[in-house]
């Protein structure tokens, strides 16, 4: 797969609206008819009724040029570009030989430069777009032609056919699924290329035509389909099968759309309903819009203003022009008459202004633009190139997807960051867990001897190998038997959801719905408690050794309120048992007294851990008798039955059996971040960098990574909590945080220490932070007691201090002073009231004001919002990283979007500018090449129009000598060549490699990042200090040469004066005064360096004196009447005696300025470079005190194992939802894993999960993958007659579709449109409820249509309330990939490989 | 294909290990610290006094005498001026140039109006002269004028005589002055060339064309005395041709022949007359003329302005050193700044 490289935008600035006009071309010539597609007619195999529409070809062309059109399109496109309009208009200029100050080559040979390079380059992108074209349009696909399967090339295929796939084949449009080789119509597909998205999907074929199966009946079939005109919506699509007089609904669900890869099927058959540039994945190719650096646009604004001085220059010379024709050059007459046009003065001066815009055009050089983006070029293929972002896992390097953005990496000043995948790897591993008072897994210390993993295999053959444990205490217990490790891990290897596949004996592979699960039911498998397999009603495990099938009679689900989960079992003796892991809050009440003592120990236990940022859950069991059980059983069953208030009557079930349990333990699992992230984090925090973490998930767990992160510490002053539900109450807590903010930075500030309760805040974070603020107080250790002890002179926690910075300057407004670190916790529900257009800036000067923010529960939408809000308020550069498709829109509105590659599909990584895979990376990114970038690109811009107004503004002065006739000072062949090789390559050298400090530093000390966020190198006051520097160059090379050369002669008598000596004088002098000033600029000289500057000065040199040859002359004698000056003059004494003395009037001022600068005021850059000289002539570390900044972090980053006292936080984090349960005692999801185990050994990534989770929960209700009526039943065959057994649910549902449209089907295919059509954007937190709602109304429809198979305990019924919370939970990627919002899912032009 | 092919393995795509592609060449990273931009500073200051001060030595060695003319040509008689200025010898080679004033040899328009081609001894070009040199490409009766151009056609046709008269009233002598070896070897030699057909004279290789609309003699018989010093290779005409690079300007008209006595060291002290024949009109447009005597040194003739700027540039170095080094002791020493 090819993605096309983003092409900068100064090349193409109108390709976008020329794109859409060429998109519209491409349609073919038919675009004129089909301007009123308004609905798409296709009757399969019959070409001859189909040809009637001319439908688009299957045949694609990305491509924009052939080799006629390739040479006028593109240079009309190029001259849209306005700099080279602008060149073109002054060549034309030129043409007229009554302005023509300068030969026309001298701005035709810059132009065609610039022209062919970009032509050569547009030519190699579209020679490879013509590659993947061919290569696209010529695969071979199998097409249904008279009953025959004949192979066609992709180009070939129309709209109409019925082709055949085959598994691992490429769709090669967009199909109508006929009928498949699976079960039921079913088939699956990847649809990766289409939306980033990994995992598999599933589709089902119309029941009627699913039937269809051989060849000869697909060949036969005659059905018309009736739907919706090409469009991109990924996910929707609409239309009606007419076919024996009967109409079938189609939706998405029946579609395989171009660019998807079947996948686990062995063969399926569909029916063309778009093809070529009308399917979804071509209509989707839409390039994503420029980004722009600030760079970029402040150059565009000093173009414009060096334009505005350019006409200034030219209109004073004009005037003088003027005046000196009046005075002088009319009576000069005899010897020069006017021109024939010119008959007075004005006109003359009207010439003469057009004759200066032409020679000083050269303070915009045409190659400014083309060097910048070559610097950039460069960067990019640095930050491609670097091993230290490459990631050796993942076998991936970082990739510079845009090359115009590298300088801002350098200025970023907010990043906003997703959590899952991110910061998180989103795996968890079983790290501690206590045992009956006993803590086990000691936690592996960085520093120390590394602890010995332990080895399972030996004592356990169906061990996972990945598993890592460091403790063998708990081993042991469990090899000795002890009865409590027993129960503990059995409880882990029987309450839970997860699924297992077997592929080979002993070879497991468990589905979890959340990754705690899979960590929890591991650690079991590997302690010897196995968890073999389940059925609706069992659980099989292998206890030590030793098969064990427990009946499993009741899953008392997860939810969010009951933050717990519970199973009933009966063992094989008949005991029955409760099962129970929760959070600690809900569990521990729950307990029966007895367990007080364990309780408090265990109590201590899960303080540990969750001051070791870990997840925690508490076990515990009860045993039931048969009465208990019998009794509760039927009370559920009731409270199951319920028509009304249904939850609560369930809830109060499960409440009355969760009691008087006992307690075994809880284990702690740790979210294991990604590698460095605390590190990374607090790197760039100290580079004054704030970081906000934007995720879907809940609160408790963004909070937890937020600490296990290190965003938020315990040494913060406070951490705000925002979760109100209402205008009023956001906007209250809002406030109420910034008083406390001011409040407490006031006191801190004034010295007086109130010592405030602050308990009393709503918003202050809950529990365990307050406790741990007065055991800290009073023990003294460490911070955090900003609140409690009086702080006059700060004594300020010392690790992560960056180096002493000044005071900030005093503050323009009160939320600008705040001292003290501050946290915002925000829920997605109250940020959709913080974004309102009210809130908005109270919302950001609230958040602004705190040192990290974490916003939870949001959706994709609001993370762009976020984004979008930060920027309109803050003119700050921001970036966005993320990984997952929930990040697209967040990544696209940002200034930069990062990519993390590898994790969660390739969607985020597509819309991104730079992508690479790990989090920690990003602190190269930005501190290195971000910061290397600005600062090289500042200097190449400061020296580049530094030289140019050098080497103009000679024409200005000497323009009062020559009678403002526009006579140039230089040879026109210097004029030409002077931006474009005398000049061009040192200054390349150095904004390619240039170096302040070595990356190793500019990590070490994040502070050097700050001059970037504040624009100090390239700004305004800095370009008029350039442009000064480069206006007293010029007069210093002007008037020097002037007064020396005007009176001087030759040894020989000969004069000097003549303007030849000059010209050339001038031009070496000039050249030499900018080469040193490069290599005063030049901060990092390598041996390209060397190469440029003294192969610059030398070219220069060696060219001037080729064309001042007499070879040349006498071919060319008026082009080259120079002959015999370079020898002539630069054999003088006195010539060098005058570039001397230029040179040393332009450098000696900027040396002592430079000097002084750095002497009295110097960057901190300066100081590390000083440093780091004294260092290598000392060999011994100086400057601690800034070192310090960096050591610190070494603590920060080993202080898990610290001895610091944790503020306690509830762990419970599971990220799975519930309604699982319910699923698992139906069974539904039996059938798809051992079916496929049977056909497919390699489908293990179709998992039922992801199936389930994917899939739009619209469709829930009639498009679950049909299960097997039970998971003992794995024969195909067996599953395709096996309607009948009515007492399983989802065979009902199979039956039901298979009825051709009635009543109950055509309500619900109708709410797929309305549902399409709720937006999110208006209202956010409204839409997935009412979503929601309508789903569950669905299903309890169509439950309510078959007879409920009421044996088994969960039945197939989804509360309200749970069809909810699944959605809530998956609200954010759902929204992302599936949702109907038709921005959500952009897409790049991708070519299938 | 950034990445070499044939690696394979979980590494298959890490970046090359280069010098290069890691930004880590060997580098050398400069610093302006004290320890080397003060002693450059003194160290400049010092040198560019010293030159400075071997400059002046050297200018004050030469002597120049200027005469304006140019009211020489109003007034009927002998115009005559008495000049005192130096009576000193004037040792060595003696040069004598005509001077120039706000006559604009360096026009856009002036300095274009000549057809290089055709002073290369071009035929082709000497009867079809190159439009660049319009508005002087043809005569009234529509010949090619060659030399063509404006620049030609306004070439300066004054002629001098200089004598001696001795150290007291004795009999004039006329002061003997090479009037050739005075332009560029590659004027001469390269750039300018007469055209030539066959055996033929340059008088018949002009035939055709029309001398200069303001010259008084057809190119090929500029200079009657030497036939090699005519045409397009005439010195006088070479000499103007290279135009000058400002309104003000001297070029050169001879140099002292040093083969006879009094001459052989010089033009000696004494009185001295200039016959001018004052043909170049400058008055209409306000210009000087001049005749200039000077001599020269190594780098050249009288020129003030090098040495005076070397030594002000010197001065100012130094005190910025000094002010650079008070600020460095005061302020900044050892880097203290840095240790912040």
């Amino acid at each position: 797969m090819t993605i096309p490289k983003e092409i900068p935008e100064k090349w193409f600035p109108l390709v976008l609206p020329l794109k859409r006009k060429k998109q519209k071309g491409l349609n073919g010539a038919k675009s004129q008819k089909r301007w009123t597609e308004e609905e798409r007619r296709v009757r399969a195999n019959d070409r001859e009724y189909n040809e009637k529409f001319q439908y688009a070809s299957n045949c694609i062309m990305t491509s924009k040029y052939n080799i006629v059109t390739f040479l006028p399109v593109n240079l009309f496109e190029q001259f849209q570009e306005v700099a080279n309009t602008y060149f073109l208009f002054l060549l034309i200029l030129q043409l007229i030989p009554q302005i023509s100050s300068l030969s026309w080559f001298t701005t035709i040979v810059p132009l065609a430069l610039v022209l062919s390079i970009t032509a050569v380059k547009d030519a190699t992108d579209d020679y490879f777009r013509h590659k993947s074209d061919n290569q696209v349009n010529n695969r071979q696909s199998q097409v249904l032609i008279r009953g025959l399967l004949q192979n066609e090339k992709w180009m070939n295929v129309r709209v109409g056919d019925v082709t055949k796939l085959e598994n691992n084949q490429f769709v090669s449009a967009d199909l109508l699924l006929l009928s498949s080789s699976e079960p039921h119509g079913l088939c699956y597909i990847e649809t990766a290329e289409l939306d980033g998205e990994t995992n598999m999907k599933v589709r089902q074929s119309v029941s009627v035509t699913s039937e269809l199966g051989n060849q000869n009946n697909l060949a036969s079939f005659d059905g018309e389909v009736v739907c919706e005109p090409p469009n991109n919506k990924l996910d929707r699509f609409c239309g009606t099968l007419y076919w024996r007089d009967k109409k079938y609904t189609l939706t998405n669900q029946n579609m395989l759309l171009r660019g998807c890869v079947l996948r686990n099927t062995e063969a399926c058959y569909g029916l063309v309903i778009f093809a070529g540039p009308d399917t979804k994945l071509m209509q989707n190719s839409g390039r994503t819009k420029f980004k722009r650096t600030s760079i970029d646009r402040l150059m565009n604004t000093l173009v414009l203003w060096i334009f505005g001085f350019l006409v200034c220059m030219g209109v004073i010379l004009a005037v003088g022009n003027a005046v000196w024709e009046r005075e002088v050059g009319s009576l000069f007459q005899s010897y020069l008459p006017w021109d024939p046009p010119v008959d007075n003065f004005l006109f003359s001066a009207f010439l003469a202004f057009w004759s200066y815009v032409i020679i000083l055009n050269t303070v915009v050089p045409i190659s400014l633009y083309v060097s910048v983006e070559v610097i950039r070029l460069g960067h990019s293929y640095f930050i491609n190139w670097d091993q230290e972002m490459f990631c050796s896992q993942c076998n991936t390097a970082a990739e510079a997807r845009t090359t115009t953005l590298n300088e801002e990496l350098g200025q970023v000043e907010y990043i906003f960051s997703d959590k899952t995948g991110t910061l998180t790897q989103n795996i968890m591993s079983f790290n501690k867990c206590s045992i009956n008072g006993q803590t086990y897994g000691e936690g592996t210390d960085p520093l120390g001897p590394r602890p010995k993993r332990l080895d399972f295999t030996p004592f356990n053959p169906l061990a996972d190998p990945d598993f890592c444990f460091y403790d063998d205490t708990l081993l042991e217990s469990v090899k000795v038997g002890d009865a409590h490790a027993h129960t503990f891990f059995r409880l882990l290897s029987l309450c839970h959801t997860v699924m297992s596949e077997e592929k080979s004996e002993g070879e497991l592979v468990y589905k979890a719905q959340s990754p705690d699960e899979g960590a929890l039911v591991t650690a079991a498998r590997n302690f010897g408690f196995v968890f073999r397999s389940r059925t609706p009603g069992t659980i099989t495990t292998t206890e030590m050794g030793r098969p064990v099938t427990y009946t499993l009679l009741a899953i008392l689900d997860f939810n969010n309120i009951r933050k717990r989960m519970s199973v009933i079992v009966r063992n094989p003796e008949g005991r029955i048992r409760l099962y129970c892991k929760g959070a600690d809050t809900v569990l521990l009440e729950r307990l029966h007294p007895c367990n007080q003592e364990l309780m408090n120990v265990t109590s201590d236990h899960l303080n540990e851990y969750a001051a070791d940022g870990l997840r925690t859950l508490v076990l515990a069991y009860r045993d039931l008798s048969e009465d208990e059980w019998e009794a509760w059983s039927e009370s559920h069953r009731c409270a199951e039955k319920a028509a009304s208030c249904r939850e609560d009557r369930m809830a109060a079930a499960y409440e009355q059996i969760e009691q008087d349990m006992m307690l075994l333990g809880a284990t702690a699992i740790e979210d294991k971040l990604q590698e460095g992230v605390p590190e990374t984090i607090a790197v760039l925090s100290l580079a004054n960098i704030k970081i906000w973490v934007l995720t879907g998930d809940k609160q408790e767990t963004a909070v937890n990574i937020g600490y296990s992160c290190k965003m938020l510490t315990d040494d913060m002053t406070e951490v705000f909590i925002i979760s109100g539900h209402t205008v009023q109450s956001v906007r209250q807590e809002l406030g109420r945080a910034r008083e406390r903010m001011i409040e407490l930075s006031r006191s801190r500030d004034g010295g007086k220490e109130e010592g405030k309760e602050e308990g009393k805040e709503g918003c202050f974070m809950g529990n365990g932070f307050r406790e741990r603020q007065e055991g800290d107080g009073t023990g003294g250790g460490g911070g955090g007691k900003q609140l409690q002890c009086p702080p006059p002179p700060p004594p300020l926690p010392p690790p992560p201090l960056p180096p002493p910075s000044p005071p900030p300057p005093p503050p323009s407004n009160l939320m600008d002073n705040i001292f003290g670190e501050f946290a915002l916790v925000i829920n997605g529900h109250s940020l959709a009231h913080a974004l309102e257009a009210d809130m908005e800036t109270e919302f950001v000067s609230t958040a602004c004001a705190c040192k990290a923010v974490i916003c939870c529960r949001v959706t994709p939408l609001q993370k762009a919002q976020v984004v979008d809000v930060i920027k309109k308020h803050k003119k700050v550069v921001t970036l966005a990283i993320g990984d997952g498709a929930n990040d697209v829109s967040m990544i696209k509105s940002a200034h930069i979007g990062v990519g993390i590659s590898g994790q969660e599909g390739i969607q985020a990584v597509l819309a991104s500018d730079y992508s690479f895979s790990q989090f920690r990376f990003l602190q190269r990114l930005l501190l290195v090449h971000g910061r290397w970038s600005y600062l090289r690109m500042c200097r190449f811009l400061c020296y580049f129009f530094y030289k140019n107004f050098a080497f103009t503004m000679v024409h200005f002065w000497f323009g009062f000598f020559c009678g403002f006739s526009a006579q140039t000072v230089y040879d026109q062949y210097f004029i030409t060549l002077y931006n474009i090789v005398y000049t061009s390559l040192p200054v390349l050298a150095m904004g390619i490699f240039d170096q302040d400090v070595p990356d190793q530093r500019s990590l070490e000390y994040p502070k050097l990042y700050e001059p970037g966020q504040l624009n100090l190198l390239f700004n305004k006051r800095e370009f008029f200090i350039c442009i000064a520097q480069g206006i007293y160059t010029s007069v210093v090379l002007f008037f020097v040469p002037c007064a020396v050369l005007s009176d001087a002669t030759q040894s020989t008598g000969v004069p000097l004066a003549d303007y030849q000596t000059f010209a050339v004088t001038t031009a070496t002098a000039l050249v030499i005064v900018v080469s040193v000033q490069i290599a005063l600029d030049t901060g990092f000289w390598t041996v390209i360096n060397h190469v440029c500057v003294w192969g610059s000065l030398g070219s220069f040199f060696s060219i001037m004196f080729a064309l001042h040859s007499q070879t040349l002359f006498k071919i060319f004698p008026n082009q080259f009447h120079f002959v015999g000056s370079a020898q002539s003059t630069l054999l003088q004494p006195v010539v060098w005696l005058t570039i001397a003395l230029a040179t040393a009037i332009c450098i000696v001022p900027v040396l002592a300025f430079r000097f002084l600068k750095v002497d009295l005021k110097p960057q901190l850059s300066d100081t590390v470079r000083y440093t780091q000289l004294v260092r290598q002539k000392k060999r011994k570390p100086v400057g601690r005190s800034v070192g310090g900044a960096w050591r610190g972090l070494g603590s920060v980053s080993d202080g898990r194992l610290g001895a610091r006292g944790g503020s306690r936080r509830s762990g419970y984090a599971f990220a799975h939802q519930e309604g699982f349960g319910e699923l698992i005692t139906s069974g539904k999801n039996m059938r798809l894993s051992t079916m496929a185990l049977a056909t497919f050994a390699s489908r293990h990534s179709s998992s039922w999960i992801d199936t389930l989770r994917r899939k739009k929960p619209t469709h829930t209700h009639c498009h679950t993958p049909p299960s097997a009526s039970g998971a003992s039943s794995p024969a195909r065959s067996c599953v395709s007659g096996s309607v009948a057994p009515l007492s399983n649910s989802s065979s009902v549902l199979g039956g039901s579709q298979d009825t051709p449209i009635e009543e109950v089907t055509a309500q619900h295919t109708q709410t797929v449109p309305t549902l399409s059509t709720q937006t999110p954007p208006a209202a956010e937190a409204a839409a997935p409820q009412g979503s929601a709602q309508a789903v569950s109304a669905g299903v309890l429809t169509s439950a309510a249509v078959r007879p409920h198979g009421g044996d088994s305990p969960g039945g197939w019924t989804i509360t309200l309330g749970a069809v909810q919370e699944a959605l809530f939970g998956w609200k954010a990627r759902a929204t992302a990939s599936n949702s109907p919002r038709p921005s959500s899912v952009p897409m790049e032009t991708s070519q299938i490989e | 294909e950034r990445f070499k092919a044939g690696k394979s393995g979980p590494s298959a795509r890490r970046p090359d290990n280069s010098a290069f592609k890691q930004q880590r060449l060997p580098a050398w990273s400069p610093m302006l610290t004290a320890n080397t931009v003060l002693p450059f500073f003194y160290f400049m200051a010092l040198s560019c006094m010293l030159l400075g001060v071997w400059l002046l030595l050297t200018v004050q060695s030469t002597q120049e005498l200027k005469l304006d003319y140019t009211k020489a040509g109003s007034c009927d008689e002998c115009f005559e001026i008495h000049n005192s200025a130096s009576c000193r010898l004037f040792q060595g080679d003696v040069f004598f140039y005509y001077g120039l004033q706000n006559f604009h040899q360096n026009l856009r328009r002036y300095m274009d109006s000549r057809d290089d081609g055709q002073m290369v001894g071009r035929t082709t070009n000497l009867k079809n002269p190159s439009t660049y040199c319009e508005p002087f490409i043809k005569d009234q009766k529509g010949l090619p004028i060659a030399p063509c151009g404006a620049v030609a056609n306004s070439v300066f046709n004054d002629s001098f005589t200089l004598s001696y008269h001795g150290g007291s009233s004795g009999p004039a002598v006329p002061v003997p002055l090479l009037r050739q070896g005075i332009t560029w070897y590659t004027d001469k030699n390269i750039k300018y060339r007469n055209p030539k057909d066959g055996n033929m004279t340059l008088a018949q290789v002009f035939q055709g064309t029309a001398q200069p609309r303001y010259w008084q003699k057809p190119a090929y018989e500029l200079d009657p005395r030497d036939p090699a010093n005519n045409g397009f290779i005439n010195d006088d005409l070479i000499v103007w041709m290279r135009e000058a690079a400002f309104p003000n300007f001297k070029k050169l008209y001879g140099v002292l022949y040093r083969a006879k006595k009094p001459f052989i060291k010089g033009l000696p002290a004494g009185n001295y007359s200039v016959d001018v024949s004052y043909n170049f009109p400058v008055q209409h447009f306000r210009g000087r003329k001049q005749v200039v005597l000077t001599t020269v040194t190594w780098f050249g003739g009288q020129n003030h302005f090098l040495p005076i700027a070397y030594l002000i540039t010197s001065c100012l170095t130094l005190l910025v050193a000094v002010v650079l080094t008070v600020a460095w002791c005061k302020f900044g020493k050892n880097g203290r700044n840095m240790e912040e």
